[in-house]
């Protein structure tokens, strides 16, 4: 809180503002806005600190004891492997349809991408019922192969393969894109200098696609420590079910608190991990950076195989599941259960999900332009402050939400343009990433000359800079679509009264064991979110100036 | 007050370059009472409470339009909704109702304290209510002589308003009602390791284990305690993954309430291979508990708020939570379901409700046991 006094001391004297002295040479435009939305998204770390104080010495007792420390543990262990599994899946998945020859590229990526608005306690249902000891699975082995039991999913391998599947679109979005934009030249040169396909490949495409996975990686690692649906269903117990734990069955806010600052402190951990990472891969783009073609490289014998992994996955991650659902609503239609309409639901959560894509967007630019151009310590601090909501569990942002409003903005409260910036803070990281990516890749130059020759400030931003970074906005705006479409507990407490969206109608139906309508407005929501999804990536086909790649200094 | 936070709602929205959508969706809630289903039952129901009207409502409210009644509900919108509907209806009032889980909601009542917009919390546990009992102010004697005494709040806080009774589930494959034991002692038997499983972060499971201390003392509570857990009992979230797995054969039984049974049956059928156990031994293993509603002491709309509590507990209202959710009718006269065991023939424990308030003494004694982190 000093600092920012003091932030605001160094900025106020007069005269023409625009720079910070020692914090940072950005000019006013940038980082006011950029400062103001970092302490908007710390506000739960705020509140978080307030409960805490004022939890005392149970807090103190809760924390350390060795059963902490051995589910911290758990915790840990489940976020490394979710993490590396959803790499494993998502970098050839992401070569497969950028750059091999393999048919309908845009399908499958879509089918790919899909997993990821499935609402994770409806994943968990699904594969309790699916793949449990005598579930589905099981009833259609034993008259076969009379399996009378499966091995048990319950604990850590359900947990971790349902994660693993429902988070791996955060790693493949980015892979992606970042294939999309990466410059031929480099493989042709490295092919050329006699390297073959497969040393290409690990010198030259990986290194490359590096700081993509890295950004997709963290956000695997963060959902997977904030998720409670899933691995409370497939009865795993890690520190974010410890902190519902206290929310469920204590009302115990101060412990609830003290909880979450720790979980805050292992984002925090893996925050580091990655920007270490991150410090020690350098890649400087060359020349002119033509934007060309993504080669296609044909698959030749690989290509039944491919196809086969595909469509495994496919079928795994979203066929699957959406069976399951579909017959739910089969077997509840056929036992007379009539099905209400969905056609408001539809409507609310589109409304929602666009609105906080286009608030989140908006929030990025000045974040991205301050951390790309004016690099500093202040920026730095910034950036991981805006990580605050994506590290903690939905209900304990909403709570502190619910604080804030109450008590400092009280017109705002249970408006819709609370639970927009709900949002934006649970879901920012996901769009930053992306949009810091795009803007990374434009050269000062060209916005330097477009000042050069009188344009002003905000014409370069509209006329330069927006349509340059435009696939990165897009591709931003889409993962925060996707994840608003499933937002559960800020919706429920920030909404205004009597607001419904398709994710709240589910939840609502499947706590109460009505599986049918429950499984009909999960479709839904699948459907719903596949639509805007595929016109994206059919736009973002046609986007032109896939630049040269990402130039860091 | 109400005009202001529609007109603010709006103005979000408007601020969000989105008042016309905002607007549609408002018309679109009325099309959804004009489905013709729906229409049947408001109608039935209007009948039926017009006759109850001269009977027991002495003071019968006009309805306010400046003022609508809040309610949040911590019971979900797939039960509560059509009898919410009924009351809209009926009352003529602006009734808005936020929903979540109970938690959430008494934690967002905590933080909101004054400033809260409720008049009515109505929630899925005692539990939820007592978390939030410094907000809430007594309601009229009138309301709470409706119920008994075991079912309401001590110091006439909340009233329950519908009931729910502990019971063992069991697969009906593995097991017969003469294979599973007289009282929760007979399941520490080590014949039952790996076999069951328990929701111990639920709120209900909580009050079992609350009446149990109460009942047994803390020491044997213990003891209980660890002995199932010793037997390696199945840590599951709540009740319906336990009522699901059993049905499945994937557990032999399980500790829950006693309606989710009944929702499962509806959408399978009767095929679905488990069934309800009352311990006829009795003990806390067959508590009757309930789910409440009670009045915030900030309630801007008290009236409309008493008007609603009381048409939970009409006979409309009872007979509504009897037939659609499976729970016991708490106000006398009216019938419970028949497909289920008659509340008399239920061995209920002797625990007063007061004795089943130190949920905190039992998360501490779970918590010491290694049962919750």
């Amino acid at each position: 809180m000093v600092s920012i006094a003091r932030v605001i001391r160094v900025a106020a004297p007069g005269g023409p503002i625009g720079r910070m002295g020692r914090w940072t040479r950005a000019p006013a435009v940038i980082w006011v806005p950029a400062l103001a939305v970092g302490l908007l998204l710390a506000l739960p770390l705020v509140y978080l600190v307030i409960r805490t104080v004022g939890a005392g010495d149970d807090a103190w007792a809760l924390l350390f004891r060795w059963r902490t420390v051995m589910i911290l543990l758990r915790t840990v262990a489940l976020v490394v492997t979710v993490t590396a599994g959803s790499i494993l899946i998502a970098v050839p998945v992401a070569w497969l349809t950028v750059r091999s020859n393999l048919p309908w590229p845009r399908f499958w990526s879509v089918v790919a991408a899909l997993p990821l608005v499935i609402p994770s306690f409806v994943a968990g249902l699904v594969v309790q019922v699916a793949l449990g000891p005598r579930g589905m699975l099981q009833q259609a082995l034993e008259p076969i192969f009379g399996v009378t039991e499966l091995p048990s999913i319950y604990g850590f391998p359900g947990a971790a393969l349902t994660l693993t599947l429902l988070s791996y679109p955060y790693v493949l979005l980015p892979a992606q894109s970042s294939l999309r934009r990466q410059d031929p030249s480099f493989e042709d040169a490295s092919r050329s200098l006699g390297h073959g396909r497969r040393a290409t490949f690990r010198r030259i495409t990986l290194p490359l696609l590096a700081p993509a996975v890295g950004a997709g990686s963290l956000l695997v690692a963060l959902y997977t420590l904030t998720d409670f649906g899933a691995v409370s269903l497939l009865r795993f117990e890690t520190f974010t079910w410890a902190i519902f734990v206290q929310f469920e069955s204590g009302f115990n806010r101060g412990l609830a608190a003290a909880l979450s600052l720790v979980l805050v402190g292992l984002a925090a951990v893996i925050l580091a991990a990655e920007a270490q990472a991150r410090g020690r891969a350098r890649f400087h783009g060359v020349g002119p950076g033509v934007a060309a073609e993504p080669r296609r490289i044909p698959l030749g014998r690989w290509m039944i195989p491919a196809v086969g992994c595909m469509a495994a996955l496919a079928t795994l991650a979203l066929v699957g599941p959406m069976g399951v659902l579909a017959y739910w609503v089969g077997r509840g239609v056929a036992a007379g259960e009539t099905l209400v309409g969905v056609g408001d639901l539809v409507l609310n959560s589109l409304l929602v999900a666009a609105l906080a894509a286009f608030a989140a967007a908006l929030a990025s630019l000045p974040v991205a332009a301050l951390v790309v151009r004016y690099p500093s310590r202040f920026a730095w601090a910034i950036e991981r402050a805006t990580y605050t909501g994506f590290a903690l569990p939905g209900v304990v942002v909403a709570i502190a939400l619910v604080f804030f409003a109450v008590n400092l903005a009280r017109p705002l409260y249970q408006t819709l343009l609370l639970l927009i910036l709900a949002y934006v803070v649970l879901f920012f990281p996901a769009m930053l990433a992306a949009v810091r990516a795009a803007l990374a890749q434009v050269r000062p130059s060209l916005e330097e000359a477009s000042r050069t020759l009188g344009r002003s400030r905000m014409a370069t931003l509209l006329q330069i800079t927006l349509p340059l970074i435009w696939p990165g906005i897009a591709a931003g705006s889409g993962l925060v679509f996707l994840l608003t479409m499933k937002e559960l507990p800020a919706t429920l407490i920030l909404g205004p009264i009597g607001f419904k969206t398709l994710a709240t109608a589910t939840w609502s139906a499947a706590s109460e064991a009505f599986f049918a309508r429950a499984a009909m407005t999960a479709l839904v929501i699948v459907f719903a979110s596949g639509v805007p999804l595929l016109l994206l990536r059919l736009r973002l086909g046609q986007a032109p100036g896939q630049g040269p790649p990402p130039a860091r200094q | 007050m109400s005009l202001t936070r529609r007109a603010l709602l709006r103005g979000g929205a408007a601020a969000a370059a989105a008042l016309p959508v905002l607007a549609a969706c408002g018309e679109s809630e009325v099309v959804i009472k004009e489905v013709p289903v729906e229409k049947i039952v408001t109608q039935e129901v209007i009948k039926e409470v017009e006759v109850e009207r001269v009977v027991t409502v002495t003071v019968p409210q006009p309805p306010s339009e400046s003022q609508p009644l809040v309610i949040y509900s911590g019971r979900s919108d797939s039960l509560v909704d059509p009898i919410i509907q009924q009351f809209r209806s009926v009352s003529g009032l602006d009734v808005q109702v936020k929903y979540a889980g109970t938690p959430a909601l008494a934690a967002t009542l905590l933080e909101e304290g004054d400033a809260s917009p409720a008049d009515v919390f109505f929630a899925q546990d005692p539990g939820g209510l007592g978390a939030v009992e410094s907000l809430l102010s007594p309601l009229p004697e009138e309301l709470l002589s409706r119920v008994p005494a075991w079912a309401r709040s001590p110091e006439g806080l909340w009233t329950g308003i519908s009931g729910r009774a502990r019971v063992v589930v069991y697969n009906t494959d593995r097991l017969s009602p003469a294979d599973l034991p007289d009282d929760l002692w007979g399941f520490t038997d080590s014949s039952w390791r790996g076999r069951l499983g328990w929701p111990p972060t639920n709120a209900s499971f909580q009050t079992m284990v609350t009446g149990m201390r109460s009942e047994w003392g803390d020491d044997r509570t213990r003891e209980w305690l660890d002995a199932m857990h010793a037997n390696e009992i199945g840590i599951y979230p709540k009740n319906t993954p336990i009522v699901a797995a059993t049905g499945a054969g994937e557990l032999d039984g399980g500790f829950v309430n006693h309606y989710y049974l009944h929702r499962f049956l509806a959408a399978e059928g009767e095929t679905f291979a488990a069934r309800n156990y009352h311990l006829p031994g009795g003990g806390p293993g067959s508590l009757v508990m309930v789910a409440g509603a009670g009045i915030l002491s900030t309630a801007g709309n008290r009236p409309a708020a008493e008007q609603f509590v009381n048409f939970l507990l009409s006979t409309v209202g009872q007979q509504y939570f009897a037939s659609s959710t499976y729970e016991y009718p708490l106000v006398e006269g009216v019938k419970a379901s028949r497909i289920l065991t008659p509340l008399a023939d239920i061995n209920k424990p002797a625990i007063a409700l007061a004795d089943l308030a130190d949920l905190e003494g039992t998360q501490a004694m779970l918590r010491e046991a290694g049962i919750l982190p």
